[in-house]
This record gives C-alpha cells, structure tokens and sequence, in this order.
C-alpha cells in the first residue's frame, strides 16, 4: 500500500534522495549485503553467459544495487540497462549458497527503476493501456487476440511478412511481428464453470485460467483438464478470477500486481478447494509468492498466506495424487525443457520427468542446460530482444543435439519462445506441454481399447471435448449460457 | 586516468564495446570472491592471444599496469586493480580448442571455466581432477595464475601437476610456450614458475591441461563428531596410518549451521565437527581402506559414520562443502578467509588455538578445512560497514596465519598471497629470498606493470625474520634441505 502514497514526489523522504534509491520499499540492504560476491551464480546467469560480462551477472547487478544504496552510483540510464538486462529467471538464486533472494531484490528495484525511468509519453499510455487495462481485463484482451486470430487466419499476417514492409515500423516491432505467437482457434475461458470426473471426486481443484494462456493454448489447457478428471479431479473455474500479476512485477508495477493478487486471493478462496493450479509456471510462481507481494497488506496478509498454501503448478499436483498410469502408447523421442519458473524458483525439476516416464513408449532423452533461460521471461521478448534471440538460438541448437522430435515445457512463455524457434530455425520438433502427452497417452489407450473407432487418432479428441462442454454447460446456470458463445 | 587516446587504441584492438570506462562498468569489476576493492582505469575483453600481444604492447609502451582477470572469484585479492590500470577480462576466451581422450589431454583457453571442463570430457569417463570449491564458476587461467587446489588434492596434487604445457604473453607483448604435451619436458621448468605466479609474471593464454580416468569406484563417508578436537584428532590419526583418502575436509558447527540450510546435506546441525572422506579407486581396495578408515576414526568417539547410499547422497554432501564459505553470507554480511597450511600432526593444537582466538576477540570463526593436506581455511566473520570489526577481523587474519607459520606451515595453501597476505610475507621469508623473487619477476616484467604490488611487502616494512626460507626449517637447523 506504501507505493501508493510515494507515486507523488513530495513523499519521498529527504536523506533517501541523497543516498539510496529514491522512493519507499526499495531493495532491503541486508538482503543486499547477504551477497558475500563469491561468484558462484555467474554461470547459472544466462546474460552472463552470453555476455562474459560482469555487469550482466546477478552479482554485478547487486553491486550496482549496493552502489546505489551507498550513495557511489546514481539511478542513471547505465546502471538501468545492466538491470532491463535482467531476464529474472532466478536460476542464480538457485544456486546461491548465501540464500540471496534475488527475485526479490531484481523486482524491487525495478520497482524503483519504472517510478523513476522517464520515457516518452507514447511508451507511458502503451504501458498503460496494455499493463493495467488490458491485461487485467479478459475481455478486453480476448478481443484484441480475437482481433489477432482474424489476422492470422486470413493470411494477412503472411502477407506482412512476405512484402517485407516491417523495416518501416520504428524500434524492433517490426521484428516482433514475426514472432507473433499462434493463436489458438478456441480460446478458453474462465465462465466459472465446473468440469467434473466420472464418479466421486477424490479432489476438487480451482484452475487458474491466466490471461495469455487461455488464448493461444486454448487446447492445452483443455488437455490439462481432461487430464484432471481423467484422474477423479474435479475442476473448478472461478469467473472472478483474473491474470496472477506476475508481468505487473516483472516490469516493477508492483501496485497493479498487488491488486492482481488481492483479485485472485478473493476469487479462489472463497471456493471450497483442495489446491489452486495453474499448467503456467510464472503464474503459479507469482501465486506462491503472494504472501510476500502483500506482506505490508494487513487486511490480506493472512488470506494470502492461505492461498500460497493451496497453489501448485498442474506437474508438481498430478505427481503427487498420483495420477493413474496412462497405458497407450506413444512411440516418441521427447526432451523437456525446464522451465525457470518451476526448476529455478519452485525447484520443481523431477516430477514433470517422471509423468514423462509414465508413458509407454516414450523415450525421454535430457538436453544440456535444460534449465538454462530460453529467452521469453515476460517482456523481455519486446525489451531485449536481440539477447532474447541469442537465447532462444541457444536453447534451439541443445534442443537438436537430443535429437528428439518433441520438447516438452510447463509454461507458455517457454511454449511461445521454442514454436518461435521453430519456425525460425525449420525444426521440425514439436513443442508441447507435458500433460499434452498425458492426455494424448489415455486417448490412445481409449482408441486401443475401442478398436470400433477405427482412424480416430489420439490427437482427434472430439468425444473428450464433447464429454466436457456437456458437462460444464450442465453445470452452469443458464445466465452464463450466452457469454460462453463469444468464444 | 588513462589518456582518451589510449582508451581509443585499446578499442582498436577489441572493439569498441569490449572496452569498458563507465563508472556502472567499474563498479562491478572492483572485488573478487574476497574482501578487497578497486577500481580498474579501464576493463579490456581480448578474444586471442594476438590480441592480448597488441595490448601488452600498448600497456608496455604507456607504463600502463595490467591486471589478468578470471571469473573473480580469488580469495586473495589477485585480480584486482589495486593501482588502477588495464583489468584483462579473460572470459570471452572460453573455448575448449581440443580434447584428446587417447592421451588424456585438453588444450583450453583460460576463460573456460573449470567444471565445464569436466563436463566436456565426462563422455570419455575422463575429468580434471583439481576441484576448488568454487570450480562451478572459476576459470582455469585463474586457477593456473593461483595453483589452485581443492578438496581431492590430497591425492592427486595441486593445479601444478595437472597442467603440462601453457601459452603466455609476457609484459612486452611476446608470446612464447613453455612446457608441452609430454609429462617431462627438459631444460628449465618456466611452466612452474609461471603456475602460481598469481599474474605476476606472464598472462596465460592456452593452457595443456592432464586429464585424469574416472576411479572404478567411490566411496564417500560421512563422520560426526561431538567436538572439533575429536575429528582434528581423527584426521591426524588416519592421515598418519598411511592410509591416502582421495579428499578428506572438516567443517566445524558454524560452517555446519551455515551449509546446512543452503543443501540439506544431512549435516546434523547439532554436531561439533564433521568429516567428509571420500576414499576412490579399484572397488576391492575401497572396501579395504574405507574398513581402515572406519577404525582409525572410531577410536575417536564419533557420534555416527555414515556412508552415503546414493550419488545423490554423495552429490549432496559435496554440494554442502563446497558451497559452505559461500554460505557464511547466511550468518555475516563479510568472512575474511585464509587459507594457511600446518602439518596435519599438528591439526588439534592449531584448531583449539583458533577457537581460543575466537573466543578472546569475541569474534566468530567458522571453520571449513581441507584436513588432509593440513590446509585450514578460518573465515572470520564480521561486516565490512563496521569499520572496527573489519580492523579486528584483518589482525585475527595475521595471528592465524602467524600461527600457522611457527607451526611448520606456509602463508597460503592455495589462494595465493595476492594483496591480503603480502605484509606477512616476511614473516615467513627473509629479505634474500624476497630479493631473489622479486628479481625473477623482473625477468619477464621489466617495469613492473603486471599486477604490480602483488605478493611483495613493502620495502620498507620488510624482513622480521632472521631464518632462511620457513621456519619449519627451524627444528632441523640452519642449512635444511627443503
């Protein structure tokens, strides 16, 4: 609540102006000073390793923290650029032995970095616009991807690409063009609707829907569902709930995602729930997170403490219950590739694998450095863009080595980056979710125990999508019935 | 300052943006792993050996001092600017140039940093054996500059031992090699004087490193003890036996409190001291000599002996040694770490000596120790922002160091002297040797421009000691055979 108050400048106190970071809630300097500079995170930091560079190392980042604090350097644009340089994957969080929270430190002071970074009035309102009215309003965002979809689908957007007219397009939007993500042809959507297993529940779950997520994997996220009541889960989907604020923070709009959390905290809790998942590894993060999002909040605190407790990501939870064995097979070569948000912050690394290794048939082959940053965190697409490719070019070449024909990831920001790679290099790997193949692994063991339906392959999941839409529409009460057609 | 039309010859050379001046540059290129600071003139990122020549050339040519720089993570202020000057950035040179597994060979560049050397070789079952804590990040041009050890030195030697031939380009800019492919080489052996020479002498451009074959089998053994005194008294004992681990450390409780909650290892975290021996080999002598171990160590009252059951155990009580300095940042903001060597007989009266230290000053010291070799590393704990603990923290440093010396022991085992231990070197060494070393150096750096001020005390302040070389000479007399 403290950013509120300090976004005048007549607050900010006297002697922080002098020395330190200028606005209320910066980086804590005991965090700080925990960094004892031994060097074990430089080659854990992905721009560091592209880079060589000290200043593009999580240490030299908090050098220049320090510096800052002590007064040695000011907030000017070269110590800014070293932190925008920042992907916020965390991996050197994961490796540090001093239990530096890095996560913490990077976000607040990019906290600091956003109230403080003068940009041209056009990025204000663009910022604007997208960071606090768009993306915290579903239908507002599905609109404009619904808009996208239309783009995409009459060729226009392969038209653009062909006629080479980007270069006109100032900055490097002309070249985030072409890495528009696919758009998925059905959206999903948070309806608060109910999807039910056969029988009596074990479990009864609340999904979180997210805001990219529902619209370019659409399906995906209905084969996590089918997943989930395939294995006696029911699954609720709460209508009140919104996008978990994770860009909010990634880019320092702490105020925005602080409400993003009190949203979701209210919409969740107030369902009778075992667990909140999320199939996004940055949205689950952000979620298990919120305690320390809201620690100054006293009237949440409490509440979000208590949802920090119920929120896993999708692999971490069918691991756990476990699910049942899927028996069809899938003759495949598959990588997986980690996810920062679930190896680094979650330190979930074994379980998504061991999903994996349920399936009959599938060879699960490691890659290098499979928890090494593909490049998308975020923004960081659209903010860093060449380093976002150095990346990506990275992940591409070790995804090849395996030789594998589908790489597995829990998280659409990774999902985007490595269709992007794809394209970009003409692999022809594909890109999927782990629990994509969990429920294409029980789709075949349908059809290979129902040999009537006879060409039906396991991808054709008609009769599923069918079982759910029946279900969900008996679910919900008949008001809901109509928004549920613009999808 | 650096004249602006030497900064544009340097960019000529590199590249205009691996040549950094800004002061957000700077800023991050001013420490190492250790407690010292300052700031380079300017930071310069050759990519080749021809290139470091030409800057060499430069350098020699302005009277400009040049500081080699690995990943920075020393412990003795090495590679640090302390007079300003040229800071040599080595890590875009980080290219394997060649593996040959048939002879157990691999030709490196010194950016490439040391365990992804070993991982690069592992698909032939070959690794390089010196392992420092920090092998994770640190390069192997800085573990050449450093002779850097580790916790598996016990048995299989120091950084020396496992480089047979290097490149280097000396301060005029000429570039030469020394040493080879072959075990021996004849003639002067300049390859040793250059390894340890901290960057004093050359900078190291290519190095021929000895690769070494996976044991058959490993055994790592955990034992844990009551008190310090108990394990100090254990590793004596089994060190004395006869019996050789391939890595045999200690760490005390505040070292134990600190890794613990880093790794989960297991370490139980009431416990005095605990041991981590690690015996390797043909699988029938691993039996034999962990049975060994095991006796010699319960005559010590241990409070258990565990042995880890999976690689993962094994994985994970290495994870807490290593990273157990590192995860001092847990209990104190700063640790001074030393890292002075003792005959390992002389393991219990040392350790008490410094819990004794500790307890006067009031000050806290944990304790992690490669205990085989006798190679102690104290880190005092205290914060830098206070400028009477950092005093008390340096003047506990030399008492230490000080004791370890008239126990029969050397200044450093492996970190080197750099800025942090060069005022007790006459402690250890009188003004002969000092002369004799400075005039080696003078040898391959005329003017004195690489790393300058390292090692070496001031003149002034030098020669307190009246014995030749070390006093571990003392017992046997004046004229020892070292």
């Amino acid at each position: 609540m403290n950013d509120i108050n300090t976004n005048s400048k007549n607050k900010v106190k006297v002697d922080s102006i002098l020395k330190g970071f200028p606005f209320s809630n910066p980086p804590l300097e005991e965090d700080l000073y925990k960094c004892v500079h031994c060097g074990f995170c430089l080659q854990a930091c992905p721009t560091y390793v592209q880079t060589g560079l000290e200043t593009e190392s999580p240490r030299g980042r908090i050098a220049l923290m320090k510096g800052v604090i002590e007064g040695r350097l000011t907030m000017n644009n070269d110590v800014i650029d070293h932190w925008d340089m920042c992907i916020q994957c965390r991996a050197c969080e994961d490796v540090c032995p001093s239990g530096v929270p890095y996560g913490n430190l990077i976000e607040k002071t990019m906290s600091q970095v956003s109230k403080s970074r003068k940009t041209s009035i056009l990025t204000k309102v663009v910022n604007w616009l997208l960071l606090r009215r768009i993306l915290t309003d579903q239908i507002i965002l599905s609109g404009l991807v619904g808009t996208m979809r239309i783009y995409q689908k009459t060729g226009m957007h392969k038209l653009v690409s062909v006629l080479k007219v980007l270069h006109l397009i100032p900055g490097n939007l002309g070249s985030l063009h072409d890495s528009m993500p696919r758009i998925s042809d059905k959206f999903f959507s948070a309806d608060g609707q109910t999807y039910h297993p056969f029988g009596e529940p074990k479990k009864t779950v609340g999904l979180l829907s997210g805001c990219i997520m529902p619209l370019i994997n659409g399906p995906e996220m209905r084969s996590a569902i089918r997943v989930l009541t395939r294995n006696g889960v029911k699954v609720v989907v709460p209508k009140e709930q919104g996008c978990c604020g994770a860009i909010h923070s990634h880019v320092g709009d702490l105020v925005k995602a602080r409400d993003m959390a009190r949203r979701n905290i209210d919409a969740f809790l107030s369902k009778d729930i075992d667990a909140v998942l999320s199939s996004s590894a940055g949205c689950s993060t952000r979620m298990k997170e919120y305690g320390e999002l809201l620690k100054d909040d006293e009237v949440y605190i409490d509440k979000a403490k208590q949802l920090e407790y119920k929120v896993k990501d999708i692999n971490e939870f069918l691991y756990e219950l476990p699910i049942d064995p899927p028996k069809g097979r899938l003759e495949s070569n598959v990588t997986y590739q980690d996810p920062c948000h679930l190896a680094h912050t979650q330190k979930i690394r074994s379980q998504p694998r061991e999903l994996l290794k349920l399936i009959p048939g599938l060879n699960l082959i490691e890659m290098r450095n499979s928890d090494r940053c593909c490049g998308a965190g975020g923004t960081y697409v659209i903010t860093q863009h060449k380093m976002s490719l150095n990346l990506m070019d990275d992940k591409m070449k070790t995804i090849e080595e395996t030789g594998a024909q589908i790489v597995t990831t829990g998280n659409p920001g990774c999902w985007m980056q490595m269709n992007q790679g794809t394209q970009k290099t003409n692999m022809s790997v594909e890109v999927k979710y782990v629990t994509d193949l969990l429920d294409a692994s029980y789709q075949a063991e349908r059809i290979q125990n129902e040999p009537e339906t006879e060409g039906t392959s396991f991808n054709e999941s008609a009769w599923e999508e069918e079982r759910l839409e029946l279900r969900s529409q008996w679910e919900k009460r008949p008001g809901d019935r109509r928004k549920r057609r613009d999808r | 300052m650096i004249d602006s039309r030497i900064i544009k010859r340097l960019q000529a050379v590199v590249g205009k943006q691996y040549v950094l001046n800004k002061e957000s540059d700077l800023i991050t290129f001013e420490y190492d792993g250790s407690v010292d600071r300052s700031q380079p003139t300017v930071v310069v990122l050759p990519k080749s050996t021809n290139e470091i020549s030409e800057l060499m050339k430069i350098a020699s040519t302005a009277e400009i001092a040049i500081v080699a720089r690995g990943a920075g993570t020393g412990l003795s202020g090495g590679a640090i600017a302390e007079q300003g000057g040229i800071l040599l950035s080595l890590t875009r040179m980080n290219q394997i140039l060649e593996i040959d597994p048939e002879n157990q060979i691999a030709v490196v560049e010194p950016g490439v940093v040391n365990l992804e050397l070993t991982q690069a070789v592992s698909k032939f079952d070959l690794y390089y054996a010196p392992d420092p804590s920090s092998q994770q990040a640190c390069t192997i041009g800085g573990n050449i500059a450093e002779n850097s050890g580790g916790p598996h030195c016990l048995a299989y030697g120091v950084t020396t031992n496992h480089v047979l031939g290097i490149e280097v380009v000396d301060a005029d800019g000429e570039i030469s090699w020394y040493g080879g492919r072959t075990r021996e080489h004849p003639g002067y052996d300049l390859r040793g004087i250059m390894i340890g020479s901290e960057g004093t002498l050359s900078i190291v451009t290519k190095a021929i490193l000895r690769l070494s074959r996976r044991p058959e089998s490993v055994k790592t053994l955990l034992a844990i003890y009551q008190d310090l005194d108990q394990a100090s008294a254990a590793v004596s004992a089994v060190i004395s036996s006869g019996i050789v681990p391939a890595a045999m450390e200690m760490m005390d409780d505040l070292a134990i409190k600190a890794a613990e909650p880093a790794v989960n290892a297991g370490y139980p975290e009431n416990a005095g001291a605990v041991l981590l021996v690690e015996v390797e080999g043909l699988a029938e002598l691993v039996e034999e000599d962990v049975a060994d171990i095991e006796k010699v160590m319960s005559k010590y009252n241990p409070l258990e002996i565990r042995t880890a059951k999976t690689e993962l155990d094994r994985t994970k009580l290495w994870a807490g040694r290593k990273g157990a300095l590192s995860a001092l940042g847990r209990l104190a903001p700063n640790y001074y770490l030393i890292d002075g060597t003792i005959p390992p007989s002389k393991l219990v009266e040392v350790m008490s000596k410094i819990k004794e230290i500790s307890a006067e000053y009031n000050v806290p010291i944990a304790n992690v120790l490669h205990a085989g070799d006798g190679n102690l590393h104290p880190a005092i704990l205290f914060d830098e922002r206070n400028d009477k603990e950092t005093k008390i923290a340096f003047e506990i440093g030399g008492i230490i160091l000080k004791l370890c010396v008239d126990a029969g022991g050397a200044l450093s085992g492996e970190h080197g002297i750099g800025i942090e231990k060069r005022e007790l070197m006459p402690y250890m060494f009188n003004n002969d040797d000092l002369d004799s070393m400075s005039k080696l150096k003078t040898v391959f750096d005329k003017k004195s421009l690489l790393n300058p001020g390292k090692i070496f005390p001031d003149k002034a302040e030098s020669a307190t000691t009246t014995f030749s070389q070390s006093s571990s000479v003392s017992n046997t007399g004046t004229g020892a055979y070292i």
